[in-house]
């Protein structure tokens, strides 16, 4: 099982499909079934509408980099900085976001309103949805 | 004015010692703190029926708290009418808002409010403070979406504030070294501060980054110290040796969602929701503002309490500060006269609240600022925790 490279998160009942998801590609967020709306951290309950026919979804997996940070600092051995921390923006609700960390980029590459996919990296008994550039976007 | 609209005082302030590595327990640092406000206010321990405390007696990193209600009760042998410690309120300054309630409400007339640090002493190699999950184990709770990809200090949230306020508006580094640099200055004037040394906007230039666009000098430093504040029903206050501060208006509203990430402005906080509170509870305005003692745990929340109590427009703090003439001891708007969590250390918003009163009382001695100051705002938290108190001289 590969080592984690930073604390992983607690496994419960609500969490589960989100972390756990990426083993089988898919990254999973709640979803309303009667509104539609995409819902993250997962939740039993739409904060739109109040239904609790909120289920786990396959997301698309796609945004855009709304802010980030370059860490310098050393703070896990595992770790090594820098690294770039990212809010994304996901495609499938103005409202959808997650925050992740870069991958397969030089942190001086990064940019606001850069195009990124999800990436999934094997941590434990977790699958970290980390995210890279879409190169290819159009 | 004759009486707060609140309906309560800030009765006695006192503070233990402030350092680096005191090797002291919290308890102890606390204590002092309570027996300097106790004497400060004239007022006995029987006297005290509330006791008050943000975060309660556990965090979730070395020296965070480790004080809470149980200890200070037993260790001082209170006989409390009402007591509260914990986390969950409108940020550090929640431990006041619930006790002005309570006072107001006459569950009881004089609370004992709160709040100690030891990070300084308690962190260690393995363990450092304020950094979430190093002492091994899982993350649960909000910190479950930032620290598995390696967002485990607050520097690196607030990072991300800062980077969108620097693309939407601007805002550079040059202009926030306004902010870091007059606060050593004030420190320098505090016999308290740890940081006393003055800087200059090249040091702050050249300094280290932690996490981008935040550099050292954008980050409070870690101490030990305690602060304590009583507050007391108004119409108790023919009794206070000392001359009371009244507690005019709070805010303690959360409007948007309760994490770092999901605002939907990425640069507003929840200090714009309690801003807004704050100026809708009183008729006094941004205007009547003297002096400002916003929390600085990093220079970027600084700059958004400036900005959600309307001291500055949107987006306009990074040219307010800049260059720091209007911050200053003598210019419009002094902020964080006694160093600021930046420079004298990070006493997690009760630092600020006590040094309103201290400016208010006119008791600033080398750094107080001249002209009298008769209305202090003081705010604290960042991201989801935000309270602001509206401080008013006495009369």
């Amino acid at each position: 099982m590969p080592e984690a490279t930073a604390p992983l998160p607690a496994l419960d009942p609500g969490n589960i499909p989100f972390w756990t998801g990426g083993g089988r590609g898919e990254l999973l967020i709640c979803r309303c079934g009667s509104c539609r709306r995409w819902l993250h951290p997962p939740v039993p309950v739409c904060r739109f509408c109040l239904s609790t026919e909120v289920t786990p979804k396959p997301s698309s997996g796609r945004g855009r980099v709304l802010t980030y940070t370059i860490n310098r600092q050393a703070w896990l051995p595992s770790l090594p900085p820098p690294y770039v921390i990212a809010v994304i923006g996901l495609d499938d609700d103005p409202d959808l976001r997650v925050t992740s960390r870069l991958v397969d980029v030089e942190p001086e590459g990064v940019s606001i309103g850069m195009r990124v996919r999800v990436r999934f990296e094997e941590a434990g008994d977790v699958w970290l949805p980390l995210f890279t550039p879409e190169w290819d976007h159009r | 004015m004759s009486e707060p609209s609140t309906g309560a005082v800030i009765s006695g302030i006192g503070q233990s010692d402030v350092g680096r590595r005191l090797g002291r327990s919290g308890l102890s640092l606390t204590v002092q703190a309570v027996l300097g406000a106790l004497a400060d206010a004239g007022l006995g321990r029987t006297d005290i029926d509330g006791l008050s405390t943000w975060p309660g007696g556990s965090g979730p990193a070395p020296g965070f708290s480790g004080v809470g209600v149980w200890d200070v009760k037993d260790a001082l042998g209170l006989d409390l009418e009402w007591f509260s410690g914990g986390s969950e309120t409108a940020g550090q300054l929640g431990a006041i808002v619930n006790a002005v309630a309570v006072v107001r409400a006459g569950l009881a007339t004089h609370v004992l409010c709160f709040r100690t640090v030891w990070e300084s002493t308690a962190q260690t190699a393995a363990r450092r403070a304020s950094v979430i999950g190093t002492g091994g184990g899982r993350v649960e709770g909000a910190h479950q979406w930032m620290v598995p990809f390696g967002a485990v200090s607050a520097t690196n949230w607030a990072g991300l504030l800062a980077t969108r306020h620097f693309y939407e508006f601007g805002t550079t580094r040059e202009q926030v070294a306004g902010l870091a640099t007059t606060l050593r200055a004030n420190a320098a004037l505090n016999p308290k501060a740890v940081l006393r040394d003055p800087i200059s906007v090249e040091d702050y230039l050249d300094a280290r980054m932690i996490s981008e666009p935040l550099c050292l000098f954008d980050c409070d430093i870690p101490v030990d110290g305690s602060t304590a504040v009583i507050v007391s029903a108004a119409d108790a206050a023919g009794d206070f040796a000392a001359t009371p501060v009244s507690i005019e208006a709070m805010g303690s509203a959360l409007h948007g969602r309760p994490y770092w990430d999901q605002c939907a402005d990425l640069t507003s906080m929840a200090a714009h929701d309690a801003s807004d509170a704050l100026w809708r509870n009183t008729t006094l305005t941004a205007s009547d503002v003297d002096i400002a003692q916003l929390y600085d745990g990093f220079s970027i929340l600084t700059l958004i309490w400036l900005e959600a109590l309307g001291l500055c427009g949107k987006g306009e703090a990074g040219p307010f500060v800049a260059g720091g003439s209007r911050i200053a001891l003598t210019g419009e708007l002094p902020l964080n006269t006694g160093g600021g969590q930046l420079s004298a250390g990070r006493l997690h918003g009760f630092g600020h609240l006590h040094e309103a009163c201290v400016q208010l009382r006119g008791t600033g001695s080398d750094r107080q600022v001249p002209g009298n100051p008769e209305v202090a705002v003081v705010a604290a938290g960042g991201g989801y925790l935000g309270g602001a108190l509206l401080l008013t001289q006495h009369r």
